[in-house]
């Protein structure tokens, strides 16, 4: 053929509706409730109804006589086989881990805890007989507050640790030039300076994915296939081998679509457990769905943390140091993540600010609440919500405005590449550019006249201002640090592009999407980089058949690490294939340049198109010397290091004073995630996590009563906001490209969560400063709001 | 959702259903648009032996005018009540509040009946009904009798219908030329009122010659805010003539405390809603 100079427009960058979501947006497609497996039976879980309880005895005889039940199990049927289920991060070395079997055998620690598995027929007749097992509970004390865990006294949720606390964890960081370690800093503040001293809570949230839990185990072929509704499925396979003892090589874990995960299907769980040990014990394929009320009570819950930071400050409004004390609550058990989770945060709390010591210091306690792990930002949203509501409290008491306060402390653009006293080395970012399109966009200067207006009429309707200029790390992780962090495996990632011999291709990632829309991005990433037309790419990934190595998607890690492995295999099969076109066209591979899709001899109209390559690849009949045939690349990434978008978000709340109603005015966001794949898919995601994070702000919260039964048990009550109560927002952003990653990307699956939350909670406490408040508990409620305007208005 | 087995009927007659109902014992539920019952059924909260369900009795849907009465059929959904140029031109605060219910799903599968005879008391529909002075058809084995809705709701989710009785009109006298207004306040859109003030209200020479209001969710069941309603009479509508009149909307009810709010937060919230829903009905 002919070499062609028109070369195709490049497919990064490129707006591309998701070729995925017809099939994900219209339900017609593998969901894992949708599969079935011949002979299939359901199972259906007795879970105990009391927080925490001995238990007495499980009575299963009504329910293995009831239509249709194959058989009843027990906590002590499968004591022997179930073991524990893993916790693969050990935040100190001393950290306690309890035992914690999927089945309670004589204890139950949160209500929602499953006590027996019922296997039917069909699934109503699972449901009917969970009905009939009859569970004698003998109530204990309980334990709903990380505070009261921890207290002297307290009741022991797991006696043999003989505590409730799982770990303390305290890091200590200081500049070279600091005085001194950060009490140091906070004496040498308290004589010629300021301390400022807060306390937030971050509530208990659930992350509430759109498609409940799901699993299927069929245990009748070679290897036993488990099909679940997980973001991990690779981690799952590895964990089910080491925790149940079955031989990785005969298990084989697919998540087949999907729908959402926030993090809360980054877990192993005990129903996936159970359906594996179940279908195994039986012989036969066993399937089961959790219901929503199950979903919402025993999937684990995410945040959780009471916050107490101390600030040390010149009287110019200089940072010098930052304590952190935190207290998370791990529920009743230590989750896949467990401590790790608020861990995470102790590289965050610093954020975009230079400060010379710096304390983070952990307790992680045990509650007779539902487990918690990863939710949406992990332990970068609670921090990122600390230093930021702390920020705006301190301009406030300097009565400087919040965005000049921060300017005044944060890294400035040329002092990039920069390591903050958490150790981290922040590649690039430009906080000043963001700003100051967001203060344009936001019309900052009007609306903080406007507030003045509303606030000397005494408006019954009261204007705030909130502000958040965030950073976060993505792209988790590179491997060396999560093993200094002692955390169990490593942050890499795999993808492998494969030619096909009529020059079509497959794209086959380790990362597993649930709903981010890889199949997309990865085809304009590879058809950029072979030339192929993007809708002759396929993307496959989440079966670990099919995807065999991987580490599943979590952390914003996807693009940065996933991506860039799919740009590093495209060019090791661009590399062969030079090779090869240089044979077929006669030449040396050093006068073969690829553009376009094509080879040609430099200076010359002879080519080959990558089709054509393909093709002589699989026929093999002329290959040059010591090139074997097919035409594919393999490729492992392993982070060097993470990626740090950041951006400024403010937000304008009016606050009806008579109500407590808060309602948002006008939302502006510009985030600096470096260049992008697709703006249409960075625009959603922002757009989502900045609705999940407004929802912590003003809906969301996971309630229990005093007896420990979760009251949110259903959308009733747990409140997940629709479009019908949200802004309209204004998005934007700059670019200031990671230096990091060939693409210059820097993740943004998390942004939006991680900045929303302080800039509304600011901006509603800015609006009734007049009013004497100057902090109110999350989720702001009505009820909330306008308790704390009668409280202010007393002092 | 796999509720507990039961028995289905679905009668095309009211007198089909009665017969069906009657003959069903006092473990029978009637199933009209199912946004309450179904979720009851789906948790086991409920576990009827029987449900006869009225979706595909016709002649209990639609709306229509029986001389100075409104007459809204009680398997109307209410999609259907709030678009109705009919029901706004005589029931205003109805019409508004049948569009405040919830989500549009349910608010087209939801109706005005079931809605009544579930008596939530903060459901939407009671408490327009209580305000206009509406009555309420039932037909039972011994026939039909109309109860006026001051005597319908007698307690929390308790209703003067009988278990053999069936639900089947909504009367409402005419209130054309009438104002009104159905403030509703939750958190998220779909959500129960936390509180709702239903208000009609009457001008007459630039004063309130009458008004009406009615509180959803201030007690066990919607009530009367009779005082405020007194001291409308005669008044000028301005903001604070109003307010004081509103400022005894709580007397003398026992709201709930909830996660949504304590009792204190609803009596604000009845006051501050009640002058809202009185000043939008006067200049509607």
């Amino acid at each position: 053929m002919t070499a062609t100079t028109d070369a195709p427009a490049m497919e990064v960058g490129r707006d591309r509706r998701r070729k995925e979501d017809h099939r994900l947006i219209t339900g017609r497609t593998r969901w894992t409730d949708n599969l079935s497996a011949p002979g299939m039976l359901h199972i259906a879980m007795v879970r105990s109804p009391v927080a925490h309880a001995t238990i007495g005895s499980v009575n299963v005889k009504a329910a293995q006589e009831a239509s249709g039940v194959i058989a009843v199990v027990t906590g002590e049927d499968l004591a022997d086989e179930q073991g524990t289920l893993p916790n693969v991060w050990s935040i100190t070395p001393e950290q306690k881990v309890p035992p914690h079997p999927s089945v309670a055998v004589d204890t139950v620690r949160f209500a929602g805890e499953i006590v027996a598995v019922v296997v039917a027929r069909s699934a109503a007749q699972a449901r009917d007989a969970i009905e009939l097992v009859d569970v004698d509970y003998d109530d204990l004390p309980v334990v709903l507050d990380t505070r009261d865990a921890l207290a002297d006294g307290a009741t022991i949720l797991h006696p043999d640790l003989g505590t409730n606390e799982s770990a303390h964890l305290v890091l200590d960081f200081q500049t070279e030039g600091a005085a001194g370690n950060v009490d140091a800093v906070i004496e040498a503040a308290s004589k010629d300076g300021i301390v400022f001293e807060r306390e937030y809570e971050q509530q208990r949230l659930i992350p509430a994915f759109m498609e409940p839990r799901s699993m299927l185990c069929d245990p009748t072929g070679e290897q036993i296939v488990l099909w679940s509704a997980t973001q991990i499925p690779h981690v799952l396979r590895v964990l089910l081998a080491l925790s149940l003892g079955i031989s990785e090589s005969k298990l084989r874990v697919v998540a087949p679509d999907v729908g959402g995960g926030f993090g809360g299907k980054l877990q192993v769980t005990p129903e996936e457990f159970i359906t594996v040990l179940v279908a195994r014990r039986l012989g036969k394929p066993c399937k089961y769905t959790e219901t929503r009320s199950e979903s919402l009570m025993a999937a684990h819950h995410g945040r959780a943390q009471h916050q107490k930071l101390t600030l040390a400050a010149k009287k110019d409004g200089t940072v010098t140091g930052l304590k952190v004390e935190l207290e998370a609550d791990m529920g009743a058990y230590l989750s896949l993540l467990g401590g790790g989770t608020p861990t995470l945060g102790a590289f965050m709390f610093n954020a975009i600010y230079k400060f010379d010591a710096y304390r983070f210091d952990l307790r992680t306690a045990f509650t007779n609440k539902a487990w918690t792990d990863a939710y949406r930002g992990a332990g970068r949203p609670e921090a990122t919500f600390g230093i930021e509501r702390l920020m705006d409290d301190f301009a406030h008491e300097l009565g400087m405005d919040p965005l000049e306060l921060r300017e005044k402390n944060w890294i400035r653009h040329e002092e990039f590449p920069f390591t903050t006293v958490a150790g981290l080395e922040y590649d690039s970012g430009n906080y000043e550019a963001a700003t100051a399109r967001a203060k344009e966009l936001f019309g900052y200067d009007e609306l903080r006249a406007e507030q003045a207006e509303r606030r000397d009429r005494k408006d019954p309707v009261q204007l705030g201002i909130g502000v958040s200029t965030y950073t976060e790390m993505c792209g988790l992780a590179p491997s060396r640090i999560l093993g200094a962090l002692s955390y169990a495996a490593g942050g890499w990632e795999h993808a492998s592009v494969r030619m096909l011999p009529t020059g079509k291709v497959e794209v086959v990632t380790g990362s597993s999407a649930h709903g981010q829309g890889h199949e997309t991005a990865w085809s304009q990433i590879a058809a950029d980089a072979l030339g192929v037309d993007f809708d002759d790419i396929e993307v496959l990934h989440g079966d670990t058949a099919v995807a065999p190595r991987g580490m599943d998607t979590y952390g914003s890690r996807s693009l940065v690490v996933g991506g860039m492995a799919v740009v590093a295999a495209a060019e090791k099969v661009v590399e062969k294939a030079k090779v090869i076109a240089a044979h077929m066209l006669e030449a040396s591979p050093d006068d073969v340049e690829f553009a376009a899709g094509a080879f040609s001899v430099r200076g010359t109209d002879q080519a080959k198109t990558m089709a054509e390559v393909a093709f002589a690849a699989f026929a093999a009949h002329d290959l040059p010397d010591g090139v074997e045939p097919t035409l594919e690349g393999d490729a492992t990434i392993d982070p060097n290091t993470f990626s740090y978008p950041h951006g400024t978000h403010l937000c304008a709340t009016e606050v009806d004073t008579e109500t407590g109603q808060v309602t948002i005015r006008k939302y502006v966001c510009v985030d600096d995630i470096g260049k992008v794949v697709n703006p249409l898919i960075v625009e959603g995601q922002v757009h989502g996590g900045v609705v999940q994070g407004i929802a912590q702000a003003l809906f969301e919260e996971a309630v229990y009563d005093e007896s420990g039964t979760l009251i949110t048990g259903s959308f009733t009550d747990y409140l997940v906001p629709s479009a019908a109560d949200l802004p309209t927002m204004v998005t934007d952003r700059t670019e200031t490209p990671a230096t990091t990653n060939p693409l210059g990307v820097k993740g943004v699956g998390e942004a939006g969560t991680i900045a929303s939350t302080p800039a509304v909670v600011n901006a509603a406490v800015d609006a009734l400063r007049p009013y004497g408040v100057d902090d109110i508990t999350m989720p702001l409620s009505p009820h909330r709001v306008w308790r704390a305007i009668q409280d202010g208005a007393d002092r | 959702m796999i509720p507990a087995r039961f028995d289905y009927h679905a009668p095309t007659t009211l007198d089909e259903a009665v017969r069906l109902l009657a003959g069903a014992g006092d473990e029978a539920k009637v199933l009209a648009g199912g946004q309450s019952l179904l979720p009851v059924l789906r948790l086991r909260l409920a576990a009827p032996e029987v449900v006869v369900d009225l979706g595909r009795v016709d002649e209990l849907r639609g709306v229509r005018e029986d001389g100075d009465t409104l007459v809204i059929g009680a398997m109307t959904p209410h999609a259907e009540v709030a678009a109705s140029d009919v029901v706004r031109r005589h029931a205003r605060v109805l019409s508004e509040a049948a569009a405040t219910v919830a989500d549009p799903q349910v608010r087209h599968r939801g109706t005005i009946g079931g809605a009544i005879a579930h008596a939530d008391p903060a459901g939407d529909m009671p408490a327009p009904v209580l305000a206009l002075g509406g009555e309420l058809v039932v037909v039972g084995p011994g026939g039909r009798r109309t109860v006026p809705a001051d005597d319908f709701f007698e307690d929390l989710f308790t209703t003067a219908l009988g278990d053999d009785e069936i639900l089947a009109e909504v009367r409402i006298p005419s209130h054309q030329g009438w104002g009104g207004h159905y403030a509703k306040f939750t958190r998220v859109a779909q959500q129960w009122s936390i509180v709702a003030v239903a208000a009609a209200v009457r001008t007459e020479g630039g004063s309130i010659a009458e008004a009406k209001v009615a509180l959803t969710n201030m007690g066990s069941t919607v009530v009367r805010a009779t005082a405020v309603e007194q001291a409308l009479v005669g008044a000028e509508p301005s903001d604070e003539v109003v307010r004081a009149a509103a400022a005894q909307a709580a007397e003398g009810t026992s709201p709930p405390s909830d996660i949504n709010g304590d009792a204190d937060f609803r009596r604000n919230l009845a006051t501050v809603l009640t002058r809202r829903a009185v000043l939008a009905a006067a200049g509607s």
